[in-house]
C-alpha cells in the first residue's frame, strides 16, 4: 500500500471504531483498543451525556506503598486518556489526537481506590484543541489532580 | 525506590548520581497507546518522567524523606520510536526547604534528539503533614 492508501485505511478504521462505539453507546470500546489503557483497567461510561473514565482500584497502580497512594504517572495517564477519549467521542477526528503539551497538577494524595476523570474541550480549532480534565475519587468537588493539555488534531508534527 | 507500578511496566534506574538520574523502560506491546503505529502511550512517558524526576530529587536530598509530585509539564517534541527502549534523564537543579525543582528529557538512543521535555516540582517532607478528620495527607500527589 502507498502511504496515502495506508492513511486512508487507517482513517476509515478509526472512523468505523468511533461510530460503532457511539451507535452502541459504549465508549469503553475505544479504550479496549488501546493496550496501555487495558493494562490500567480503564473503562468509560456515559452519565447524563457526560463521558466519565474510570480507573478501578488495583494494587499494581501503586506508586507509594507506605501511604499507599497511586503512582502519579497512572493518574496522569487517566487524565490524558480521558482528554483523548473526549475528543474522539465528541468530534469526528481523522486520526488519534497527538499530545503536544500536558500539564498535570497533583492536588491531593490519590488513595488506593477507584479514580474517575471528566474532560472538557475548552477550544477545538482546526489544528489544535485545548482540553481541561479533572480527576477525583469519592467526591467530584475534591479533585485529586487536574490537567490542561493541547492536542494536534491532524497529521503528525513531522508533517 | 521501585514502586509496584514501576515494576509492573518494567521501569528501572540505570544511573543515579548526585541530583541526576537516568531511567530506562524497555519497549513492550502492552505499553502501546496507538496500536496502528505502535507508539508508546503518553501515560507511560508520564510515568517514566515522574518516577525519574522523583528519584533525581531523592538522590540530591541524600537523606530519605517522603516527597510528592506537585506538578509536571511535559512537552512532546516527537513520537517515541516503536520497538526501542525509552530513556529519561532528569536533573534536580534546585532544592528549597519545602520544594524541589527538576528538568529533563525522554529519548530513545540519543539524548540530543528528545521525545519529550519535562519540568516538574515536588513537595518535600510530605508525610508528616496531617489533616484532621482522618484524611491521609495534604498536597500529596504520586
Amino acid at each position: 500500500m502507498s502511504s496515502k492508501e495506508e492513511r486512508a485505511s487507517t482513517v476509515s478504521a478509526l472512523a468505523a471504531l468511533v461510530s460503532g462505539a457511539r451507535a452502541a453507546g459504549e465508549p469503553s470500546r475505544l479504550l479496549n483498543a488501546i493496550p496501555y489503557a487495558r493494562m490500567l483497567g480503564l473503562r468509560a461510561e456515559l452519565a447524563d451525556g457526560a463521558l466519565i473514565v474510570c480507573m478501578p482500584r488495583s494494587e499494581h497502580l501503586v506508586g507509594n506503598p507506605v501511604l499507599p497512594a497511586l503512582h502519579g504517572g497512572t493518574v496522569g495517564a487517566l487524565l490524558e486518556s480521558a482528554a483523548i477519549l473526549e475528543l474522539l467521542w465528541q468530534k469526528d477526528s481523522e486520526s488519534v489526537p497527538k499530545t503536544i503539551t500536558l500539564t498535570v497538577d497533583f492536588l491531593r494524595s490519590a488513595r488506593l481506590q477507584d479514580s474517575f476523570a471528566r474532560a472538557v474541550i475548552t477550544k477545538h480549532g482546526r489544528r489544535v484543541a485545548n482540553v481541561q480534565v479533572r480527576a477525583y475519587q469519592d467526591n467530584p468537588d475534591k479533585p485529586i489532580a487536574t490537567a490542561n493539555a493541547h492536542f494536534l488534531l491532524r497529521g503528525s508534527s513531522s508533517e | 525506590m521501585i514502586s509496584p507500578h514501576m515494576r509492573e511496566i518494567g521501569l528501572r534506574f540505570t544511573d543515579i548520581s548526585d541530583g541526576t538520574v537516568v531511567g530506562e523502560l524497555p519497549y513492550r506491546l502492552d505499553l502501546v497507546g496507538d496500536p496502528i503505529s505502535g507508539v508508546l502511550h503518553g501515560g507511560v512517558v508520564t510515568t517514566l518522567l515522574d518516577s525519574t524526576a522523583g528519584a533525581a530529587v531523592l538522590s540530591r536530598l541524600g537523606t530519605p524523606m517522603p516527597i510528592a509530585t506537585l506538578d509536571l509539564r511535559i512537552d512532546y517534541l516527537r513520537p517515541s520510536t516503536p520497538r526501542k527502549t525509552l530513556r529519561a534523564k532528569v536533573e534536580c537543579f534546585k532544592l528549597t526547604h519545602h520544594v524541589a525543582f527538576t528538568r529533563g528529557v525522554a529519548y530513545n538512543d540519543d539524548e540530543s534528539d528528545p521525545v519529550a521535555s519535562v519540568t516538574g516540582t515536588f513537595m518535600l517532607r510530605t508525610q508528616s503533614i496531617r489533616l484532621p478528620k482522618g484524611e491521609s495527607s495534604e498536597g500529596e500527589g504520586g
